[in-house]
């Protein structure tokens, strides 16, 4: 036996694995907007010093950390038939769980961005006369939002990768897609290897971007 | 909808009860089974992370020697080839594709297989840690011992990987229990770990919720297990005037 690379037509590509790559780039995309959304909130609420606020945020973020995350995703696609009173597909389950999941590692980073902006900056936007809110929305958050940038373009890596786990659920990615084509051709090692160089071009091609904003900062 | 924490006790074989929780002979409780479930977790974080650490701390210093420039490209070839394949598809490669360029890996386990292929994805992992760790040193430790006479390995070994590697620690506990959450994708190689336990206790049962429960709740302990065991020793080998929290003391 030996290896076919005629195995990568572009019947087969349209057929199996465009509609899964475009779902993993959906994914990815909603996780991350959904993510920093909600992650800046449970950032805010673990920095306002109100204890109604930080506990249970801190919880959250905690809890999420702790655990696998395809137990996380196994869970998800448990409950969420009896939250929502219907069934529902592995697809939008994934969805739902990656926005909740993703939320509590980007909150660390927004954390950790805002924590290193100098108190200095906070004080000079108080006795300036703006509010709390004023300040971190005009002073904080565009600072910190720029430091934390090649970070959250390595999260967003990690991100894409952990999106393969959804196989767990028998969603439809990127994986899932060269999994089906290498199945029904009968060429699971060339179709393993398409994944991951796929894969390979596309995180290899966001960490050298990650890499350039990194050396801007400093610079 | 309320838990029932007896379905534990139940027989995998049958759907009695067995009395006292534990099964005799062939006869096992989902209890047993748990236990041998998280046992198999454990066996492939402890191998994966040997393997992690043992090359992980060979590609960071090689990442290091600037004056070996072609130790230097390929060290870095190799972090950012197992950096950026996710976890998943690296166990697939392993599973499914290796074999057929390496026929003797057929006669290899799948626990053995998942754990090489968690140990190199997190090797990767663990050079960076090691290089900044070598990085974080202040460059004069690594001249002086040069005009001591030392050669190179000899400064390696006797003065700069001694403090870098406790300086590290803190970044290879977090590692560490990465890769117990992490060995969690030997499920889709039909490893008996934690996940494959849930997924396949869910089903027969169709109680999730105790099942999951159990199985997440070990995760987390055994991930908080890790996490004190290692700062305990982090605590025991840590060098005055060193790492993060001295700076912090200072």
């Amino acid at each position: 036996m030996e290896l076919d690379f005629g195995f990568f037509s572009a019947d087969l590509m349209r057929r199996y694995v465009l509609g899964g790559l475009w779902f993993s780039v959906q994914l990815t995309v909603i996780a991350t907007a959904g993510g920093i959304l909600f992650g800046s909130l449970l950032a805010l609420m673990r920095i306002s010093g109100k204890y109604m606020l930080a506990v249970p945020a801190t919880i959250y973020v905690n809890t999420m950390r702790s655990v696998p995350l395809v137990m996380v995703i196994l869970w998800f696609f448990l409950l969420m038939p009896f939250a929502l009173g219907r069934p529902i597909g592995a697809e939008l389950s994934a969805v739902i769980t990656f926005v909740a999941f993703e939320a509590a590692f980007f909150c660390e980073i927004v954390r950790s961005g805002i924590q290193a902006i100098p108190r200095g900056q906070l004080q000079a936007g108080m006795a300036l006369g703006m509010r709390s809110a004023q300040t971190m929305r005009l002073v904080i958050l565009p600072q910190a939002l720029r430091h934390m940038l090649p970070v959250l373009v390595t999260q967003v890596i990690v991100l894409f990768q952990d999106t393969s786990l959804v196989y767990a659920i028998g969603a439809y990615d990127l994986l899932k897609g060269f999994d089906v084509a290498g199945k029904i051709l009968g060429r699971p090692v060339e179709a393993y290897l398409g994944a991951a160089l796929v894969y390979f071009l596309i995180c290899f091609a966001l960490s050298r971007l990650a890499a350039r904003l990194h050396v801007r900062r400093l610079s | 909808m309320s838990l029932d924490w007896d379905i534990f006790c139940r027989s995998t074989t049958g759907t009695e009860r067995i009395a006292g929780c534990l099964g005799q002979g062939g006869e096992l409780s989902y209890l047993q089974w748990l236990v041998s479930a998280w046992g198999w977790t454990a066996t492939v974080a402890v191998l994966g992370f040997a393997v992690a650490l043992a090359i992980g701390m060979w590609v960071g210093t090689l990442r290091t020697l600037h004056a070996h420039r072609w130790l230097v490209v390929l060290a870095a070839a190799w972090v950012e080839l197992f950096r950026n394949i996710p976890l998943l598809v690296q166990v697939f490669l392993w599973y499914h594709v290796a074999p057929f360029f390496i026929p003797a890996l057929k006669l290899m386990p799948s626990w053995l297989l998942v754990s090489v292929a968690l140990g190199l994805f997190t090797s990767a992992r663990i050079a960076e840690q090691v290089r900044a760790g070598i990085q974080s040193l202040p460059r004069a430790q690594r001249s002086a011992a040069l005009a001591l006479g030392m050669s190179e390995t000899q400064t390696y070994r006797w003065v700069i990987l001694p403090v870098a590697l406790r300086v590290m620690i803190p970044a290879l506990t977090s590692e560490a229990m990465s890769i117990v959450k992490n060995s969690s994708v030997a499920f889709a190689v039909s490893v008996a770990e934690l996940t494959q336990f849930a997924l396949q206790a869910q089903e027969e049962t169709a109680r999730g919720v105790e099942i999951y429960l159990a199985v997440t709740l070990l995760y987390a302990a055994t991930a908080f297990a890790v996490n004190r065991a290692l700062a305990f020793v982090e605590a025991r080998v840590r060098v005055p005037g060193v790492g993060a929290a001295a700076r912090q003391e200072a």
